[in-house]
């Protein structure tokens, strides 16, 4: 480029001799650094095209010296995947559902598979861990609206509770008040007689003796004669301080008067079998399986 | 200019534009009424609207303005046209606004889903694109073409070519804008990331695209300097590349012509190659090689210093321009694309490193004799940091790029934090550094309302853009760590739902860094605002310039 006599003063350097608007450009040469950094990767990248497949052909494209390709690659891991896991997801899918906790192996396969299927499957209600939420049951204690053995378990998780399904648990708390069974009075007393099964305080001016007849009268016939529920009916044991929806008495009067009908989703057709099984077994072990 | 107003005419083309919006708004109304639903029959009838209003504005300014068009010269100065470059500066105020609160609401939804309000129009899969390009091409395009009207004058030193065009160049583009915002909402859409319009507001798109390259590139050749000044290289390159990626990316074939739906001709692997070429070149010749302009002439400008280097300037033009085109296939590694094409994707991404970084050291350097003018001026500081932001993105871009990198940072956070970096720190600043330039000078004040008002901008943004940012590092990492763990049976050691609650944190620190840019923001509307309705009125020299030799 012609030296032009124009010279900045700051820089000492000359400028182009342009100028747009008062706007001039110095002549500096590009920075060493950067002209050798920009070979360098230059470099490199005719280094990959060599290894890897890079540059497209007629019919094919180049395939590099490595003969790398993703598909081979995934293929690799599905082989290594296969040497940790042997046969043992067959084993699973063939194992009757009381066998799978006699062999440490099998038992470790279906909780490891459980635990990724609860992640996805269960999770959203019953939270990353199992504790459960307000109308979602807690699965690490064991209280069991429907049971906490394997088979029993895996009905609920096969057909769920009031799920549409004609195998799902269908029986439902009934709504006292909605229904005009019990009037809002009452409603009251039994929500206290109900606390104090579970020998939480009562409201004051709380008539005890009525509480236990209307609870006679209208509960005994699920919860049972002294409130320790039925798992038949899905009715929960009232006196173990556990509860789905909440203790107070605000809770307890809405609960009582609308009645519950939480609905738990059927997996059977969502999830195959031997998942179904695994998802069992992880269940089973968070802690309250009978 | 002393002839009388009875030989005042028509110009062709005056008569010939009413002449086609009255045809429009009678096709447009026709087409509303035979609409198959009520998204297209809103946009009939929104653009029947707008060409009446055409035609009568046109008519109006017909009877207003006097006998013979403005001069391109008096007295041997150049007669600049700013009409068109205030309303498209003025909108690119309102739109950023809008498209960061709307960006802040989104932010807000993925903290706490229960803003999306249950309604399908606020749902965030509808607001997501509406931020995108209310801060993409509402924002920024208005930036670009009110900046591209304003630096091509000055640099040609000659006026703006054509009488209506430009202001059927910054009208025309808010209306598509208009379009394709109110499309979203109505739940219209392509489903292409960066190119939703449906298949009309991509018409109208192109028409005025290809107006906006007549009126720069006539303007060009008519200019009174013998060389083309670095940044109208950029700009070119912008409208010409865009231009191409937007009828490559959107060939498509309506369901009916009275019905918003419409099929990409594109199918399946093709289509995605296709639109990532568009998506990537997107970020390259809209958010990089325009603002690069936008730089060039604002940074020597304000710092009143020449440019660093003419000779990188040229040199990383063409490297930018040859390589970028090639990267788009990093958007797609590990997918159905093959292998030889993720290959060429990834290492073009990377010989782009250096390219990119000419712009910012010619940036930076420029600055050499007026680092001093950072401590007084926050308008330069704005700019310079805006280019440490560019270098910063620009590294990252072909770091991310490399595949073992990508398996990592793909689908996660990292790349929002990427885009952040890019989107709120250099495209963001440059383009707010660029405003508070142009305002003063196109409304004849003598500086702005208060500086102090743009350090405080520049404090809080900067505050929030680091929030931001870092926040989607640390997410993005977590959560691209998570997804890959795996246990020694080969099960995912944690479910989806484990990591959306360890986001959590992270999106509310980035939606408190969305709210105090958003703030900075309003910061600036103000100040802008005041500087036209209280600023001190510049004095114009009665002296022509002189031509440079």
């Amino acid at each position: 480029m012609t030296e032009h006599s124009d010279i900045d003063r700051v820089s000492g350097r000359s400028t182009t001799g342009h100028e747009w608007d008062s706007i001039k450009e110095l002549n500096t040469p590009l920075p060493r650094w950067w002209v050798i950094t920009f070979y360098a990767t230059i470099l490199w990248a005719i280094g990959y095209w060599i290894v890897y497949p890079a540059w497209p052909l007629l019919w094919s494209h180049t395939t590099g010296i490595w003969n790398y390709s993703t598909r081979a690659e995934v293929a690799t891991e599905l082989a290594n995947l296969q040497k940790v896991r042997g046969d043992k997801m067959v084993a699973l899918g063939a194992a009757p559902l009381a066998e799978i906790a006699k062999d440490p192996a099998l038992l470790a396969l279906a909780r490891a598979s459980g635990k990724t299927v609860f992640g996805d499957n269960c999770a959203p209600c019953h939270g990353t861990g199992g504790a459960g939420a307000k109308g979602y049951p807690n699965l690490n204690d064991d209280e069991w609206l429907w049971g906490g053995s394997l088979d029993q378990i895996m009905q609920t998780i096969q057909f769920g509770a009031r799920s549409g399904h004609p195998k799902a648990h269908e029986s439902a708390m009934l709504a006292f008040g909605k229904e005009g069974v019990l009037k809002k009075d009452q409603i009251v007393t039994v929500a206290n007689y109900v606390r104090s099964l579970s020998g939480l305080p009562t409201s004051p001016g709380y008539d005890a003796s009525a509480g236990a007849k209307i609870f006679a009268d209208n509960c005994t016939s699920c919860h049972g004669d002294n409130g320790k529920g039925n798992q038949e009916l899905g009715a929960p044991d009232l006196t173990d301080k556990i509860w789905l929806y909440g203790s107070d008495e605000v809770t307890l009067v809405e609960t009582i008067s609308n009645g519950r009908a939480g609905v738990m989703p059927a997996w059977v057709g969502r999830l195959d079998p031997s998942t179904i099984k695994a998802l069992t077994v992880y269940v089973h072990s968070l802690g309250g399986g009978k | 200019m002393s002839e009388s107003n009875t030989s005042k005419s028509m110009t062709h083309g005056e008569a010939g534009l009413m002449l086609v919006f009255s045809i429009s708004a009678l096709l447009c109304l026709f087409a509303a009424a035979k609409a198959l639903d009520t998204a297209f029959a809103f946009h009939a009838s929104l653009a029947s609207a707008a060409s009446l209003w055409a035609v009568f504005a046109i008519v109006n300014r017909y009877f207003d303005r006097p006998a013979s068009l403005p001069a391109r010269e008096i007295n041997g100065r150049p007669n600049y046209n700013m009409g068109p470059i205030k309303f498209s500066a003025a909108m690119s105020v309102f739109w950023g606004i809008a498209g960061f609160a709307v960006g802040l609401l989104i932010a807000a939804q993925l903290a706490w889903p229960a803003l999306n309000f249950d309604l399908q129009w606020t749902s965030f899969g509808r607001l997501r694109p509406l931020h995108t390009s209310a801060v993409i091409f509402a924002f920024g395009g208005n930036v670009l073409i009110a900046t591209s009207f304003y630096v091509v004058q000055k640099t040609c030193r000659t006026r703006l070519a054509g009488d209506l065009a430009p202001w059927f160049v910054v009208i025309g583009y808010n209306v598509f804008i208009l379009i394709a915002g109110t499309g979203y909402l109505l739940g219209v859409t392509q489903s292409k990331e960066y190119a939703e319009p449906e298949w009309y507001a991509d018409l109208w798109l192109t028409i005025v695209w290809v107006v906006y390259l007549l009126v720069f590139l006539v303007t060009i050749i008519k200019r009174k300097e013998p060389h083309i000044f670095v940044a109208n290289w950029f700009y070119l390159a912008f409208i010409v590349t865009i231009a191409v990626l937007h009828l490559g990316n959107n060939p498509a074939l309506p369901v009916s012509v009275f019905g918003s739906k419409s099929y990409i001709a594109w199918g399946g692997v093709q289509d995605a190659m296709f639109q990532w070429w568009y998506g990537h070149n997107a970020v390259g010749f809209f958010l990089t090689a325009g603002f690069l302009a936008i730089m060039y002439y604002f940074i020597p400008k304000r710092a009143e210093r020449p440019v660093y280097s003419y000779r990188l300037s040229i040199i990383h033009f063409w490297a930018i321009i040859f390589l970028y085109i090639w990267a788009g296939p990093h958007h797609l590694h590990y997918t159905a694309l093959p292998d030889w094409a993720q290959t060429l994707g990834m290492t073009f991404s990377i010989m782009l490193w250096m390219p990119s970084w000419g712009g910012m050291i010619n940036g930076l350097m420029t600055l050499s004799g007026a680092w001093d003018k950072l401590r007084t001026d926050p308008v330069l500081r704005m700019l310079v940091v805006s280019v440490a932001f560019y270098g910063m993105a620009t590294f990252e871009g072909p770091l991310m790029s490399i595949k073992v990198v990508n398996s990592l940072s793909h689908y996660t956070d990292w790349t929002i934090g990427h885009v952040h970096a890019g989107a709120l720190g250099w495209v963001g600043f440059v383009s707010f550094g660029a405003l508070y330039c142009l305002v003063p000078w196109l409304w004849d004040r003598k500086g702005l309302y208060s500086l102090k008002l743009v350090n405080w901008h520049f404090w809080i943004a900067t505050i929030g853009i680091v929030l931001y940012i870092s926040a989607m590092w640390v997410s993005g990492i977590l959560q691209g760590l998570m997804w890959r763990a795996y246990t020694s049976l080969g099960f995912l050691e944690y479910s989806f739902i484990e990591t959306v609650e360890a986001m959590h944190p992270f999106y509310i620190i980035r939606a408190a860094g969305g709210a105090l840019f958003l703030i900075g923001s309003l910061i600036m509307a103000y100040n802008l605002w005041m500087t036209v309705r209280l600023g001190e009125a510049e004095v114009q020299s009665p002296v022509a310039l002189q031509p440079a030799e």
